[in-house]
């Protein structure tokens, strides 16, 4: 579904991501982890096609055609959904407009006939059971005033309306209480299927709990320093990560 | 950081066209003999031909006014021609007399002036250069004695009327632009709501100017009897030229006790080209005087002209009137804007609201300015403002000119502002969802502008945030 061979990546003059090789298949979960600071939001950044990040070498292909030469809005509408760490706030523009323009023009993008308002709400009421939400927040401006785990909440509430083939969650669960980071990985792996991949972000084992990953991969400096299986995430979460890291300075 | 909100291409203005039209114009100029042979095309009464006689001469005395924050070439009053009228139309003609070029060009703006044809429930009076071509739905309105027709025929079959409130809130000595237009104000639309009648229809007026090197100074008269209501449109285009018209209008509203009237623009005259080249001087005096327990509102969307100079205002002349100015104004490429409201507290427990949302993209800049007054009497009197400003790019300016004149310590005013830029974050969120840029944009910018969109009438609303997203069309590459 996804392969990234030799990723490079500057913003400005400074190389953040320093070789990046990951493939993902057809309903992998994928979790990476991580120091503050190594890349990880760069890369999911890349992925989805910021701007602001210049690609210097390297490939990346989704479903077999190249990424790194589609619009970031292309990109959405082929099925990649970045759940942003930073969300976004847009004041005065409903979550259920924004959503239903969004949800449109990917339906559009596959040829398919746009849904008008009241066959939305349809589609949205029952995917808000999947995140536990009121359907208040409907009309509430998107992001506006959201706390800060009802803006992950909401993140993940637009996936689910969204239903990305590739969900990459950049530390969707920093900032939900207990009880919401359940609901959410919950709702995640409500959304599961064969032909569905996701990519985790995350600090901590906790989450890995609920969304179980069939690979860990440990992002430092800007390069992917060890991958294993689900364990590798309890043996960070016990070790931390300076003998990764002092490996890692071995080896460059 | 490789940004996106730079580069700049003009989107091309779709109602730039010319109609091809034999037109009747006096010789360019301006003296006491073009405002006599306006008059005199025009068959008006002594009196109004001396009204504009006194305007002229107090205009010669008066100087164009420097305080706006806008830059222009000096005007050539001379050069200017002052009335010109398509040779079809006839005074006080029927709509199955105006010629069919006129009406396939109303076909190409989108208005309809087949009755059977109309969008239900609104009547248009549709001016083309200097003169009305046709009102429609006259009869329907006319069985609720409402009045809806040209300025040239309310003269002519209404005088009264006319000679009344003429003047009543904008009087000829007001300002520069304001004597000009008495004097030679060609046509515009008159409106007369009687007693305790809620207007069944939307009223609205499509100005176009045509002609090349041609003002346009329509004036507008509505007139809102005792517990009356309407609810009134304007939407104005022009022909894409590289020379600079000039449009100097004057709006007044007269909102007797207990009467609403709600007024709307939708402001599209040519803006000029990317580089800033040609595009309409708009000039406008509008301004309302709300009687007791009365209510005036202006919302307008202002997209249109190289240069916006323009404060619709309400004299809450009355105990208990109130006030309200709605504002979108966009400037993109090198169009400049300089336009607010004056809300005049004079009654008791009088109360004005203003929203103004300024969005400058491109060179263009933009500058809020407004007044509130509170007179000495005006006890209880209450002010809301609320001033926001948007910026896409690094080229353009926003400013806020808001000026507090309080003679009476009762009074509450408040005064909120903002400026914000659509971030290439905010951007790129919407992209990560499926939208282009271009969508994203106008999304955006929609969500900064909804308290005013909301006020327009529905009809209106989706051509407005249509029309925004229009305007904003490659300011962001
Ligand atoms: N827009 C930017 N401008 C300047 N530096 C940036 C920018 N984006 C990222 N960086 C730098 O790139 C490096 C990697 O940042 P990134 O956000 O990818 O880290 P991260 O692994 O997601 O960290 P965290 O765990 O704290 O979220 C950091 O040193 C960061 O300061
Ligand atoms: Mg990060």
């Amino acid at each position: 579904m996804l392969k990234i061979e030799n990723l490079t990546a500057n913003v400005g003059d400074k190389q953040i991501l320093k070789g990046i090789s990951l493939s993902v298949n057809p309903g992998e979960v994928h979790a990476i982890m991580g120091p503050n600071g190594s890349g990880k939001s760069t890369l999911a950044q890349v992925i989805a096609g910021h701007p602001g990040y210049e690609v210097t070498g390297g490939t990346v292909t989704y479903e077999g055609q190249d990424l790194l030469d589609m619009d970031a809005e292309v990109r959405a509408q082929q099925g990649i959904f970045l759940a942003f760490q930073y969300p976004v706030e847009i004041p005065g523009v409903s979550n259920a407009y924004f959503l239903r323009a969004a949800y449109n023009e990917i339906r559009k993008a596959r040829g398919e006939e746009e849904v008008d308002p009241m066959e939305f709400l349809d589609v949205m009421t029952e995917r808000l059971k999947i995140v536990e939400m009121g359907d208040d927040m409907l009309q509430r401006s998107v992001n506006f005033g959201f706390s800060g785990g009802e803006k992950k909440r909401n993140e993940i509430f637009q996936m689910a309306v969204l239903e990305p083939k590739l969900a990459i969650l950049d530390e969707t669960d920093s900032g939900l209480d207990i009880d919401a980071l359940r609901i959410v990985a919950e709702g995640v792996n409500k959304l599961k299927r064969p032909d569905r991949s996701t990519i985790v972000v995350t600090h901590y084992q906790r989450l890995l709990n609920y969304i179980v990953p069939d690979f860990v991969h440990v992002l430092a400096q800007g390069r992917i320093v060890r991958s294993g299986g689900k364990d590798l995430a309890l043996e960070l979460e016990e070790r931390g990560y300076d003998w990764l890291l002092e490996t890692a300075g071995a080896s460059a | 950081m490789s940004s996106s909100i730079e580069s700049l291409v003009n989107k091309e203005y779709q109602y730039g066209f010319v109609t091809d039209v034999e037109s009747d114009a006096i010789p360019p100029g301006l003296s006491e003999e073009t405002v006599r042979l306006i008059s005199a095309r025009k068959r008006e009464p002594e009196w109004l031909l001396d009204w504009r006689l006194k305007a002229f001469r107090r205009w010669q005395a008066m100087t164009e006014p420097r305080w706006p924050n806008v830059k222009y070439k000096t005007i050539d009053y001379q050069a200017q021609t002052y009335y010109s009228a398509p040779r079809s139309v006839k005074p006080l003609q029927s709509l199955e007399e105006v010629d069919p070029e006129l009406l396939k060009t109303y076909e190409k703006l989108g208005i309809s002036l087949n009755e059977q044809k109309r969008l239900s429930g609104v009547a248009v009076d549709a001016i083309f250069d200097s003169v009305s071509v046709g009102t429609t739905m006259k009869a329907e309105l006319k069985k609720h004695g409402v009045i809806f027709c040209s300025f040239g025929e309310a003269v002519l079959e209404h005088p009264e009327l006319v000679q009344r409130y003429l003047g009543s809130v904008v009087p000829y000595s007001d300002n520069y632009f304001a004597a000009l237009n008495s004097a030679v104000f060609s046509d515009g639309s008159f409106v007369y709501i009687p007693k305790g009648v809620r207007c069944p229809l939307e009223l609205s007026t499509y100005f176009r100017i045509n002609a090349a090197d041609t003002g346009q100074f329509e004036r507008t008269l509505i007139v809102a009897d005792e517990g009356a209501y309407v609810s009134y449109l304007e939407g104005c285009t022009a022909p894409k030229r590289s020379t600079n018209q000039l449009h100097a209008a004057v709006v007044e509203i007269v909102s007797l006790d207990n009467a609403q009237v709600k007024y709307s623009t939708v402001q599209n005259w040519y803006a000029g080209d990317k580089d800033g080249v040609g595009g309409i001087y708009n000039f406008v005096t509008k301004r309302g005087k709300a009687f007791t327990n009365s209510k005036i509102s202006w919302t307008q969307v202002e997209t249109g002209s190289a240069i916006t100079w323009k404060y619709p205002s309400v004299i809450l002349q009355g105990d208990n009137s109130v006030g309200e100015f709605y504002s979108v104004a966009v400037v993109n490429n090198y169009q400049q804007a300089d336009t607010g409201t004056k809300m005049i507290h004079i009654g008791k427990n009088t109360k004005s609201t203003i929203i103004s949302k300024g969005i400058s993209a491109g060179h263009g800049q933009n500058s809020y300015r407004g007044q509130v007054k509170v007179l000495g009497k005006a006890s209880g009197a209450r002010n809301y403002t609320q001033c926001d400003s948007m910026l896409i790019g690094n080229q353009c300016g926003a400013h806020t000119f808001p000026y507090i004149e309080i003679a009476n310590n009762t009074a509450t005013l408040e005064h909120e502002a903002s400026t914000s830029k659509i971030g290439e974050d905010q951007i790129f969120y919407c992209k990560q969802r499926g939208l282009n840029t271009e969508h994203a944009i106008s999304l955006i910018v929609a969500g900064f502008c909804k308290e005013v969109f909301k006020e327009l009438p529905m009809e209106f609303a989706l051509e407005a945030q249509q029309l925004l997203g229009v305007s904003l069309e490659g300011s962001v590459g």
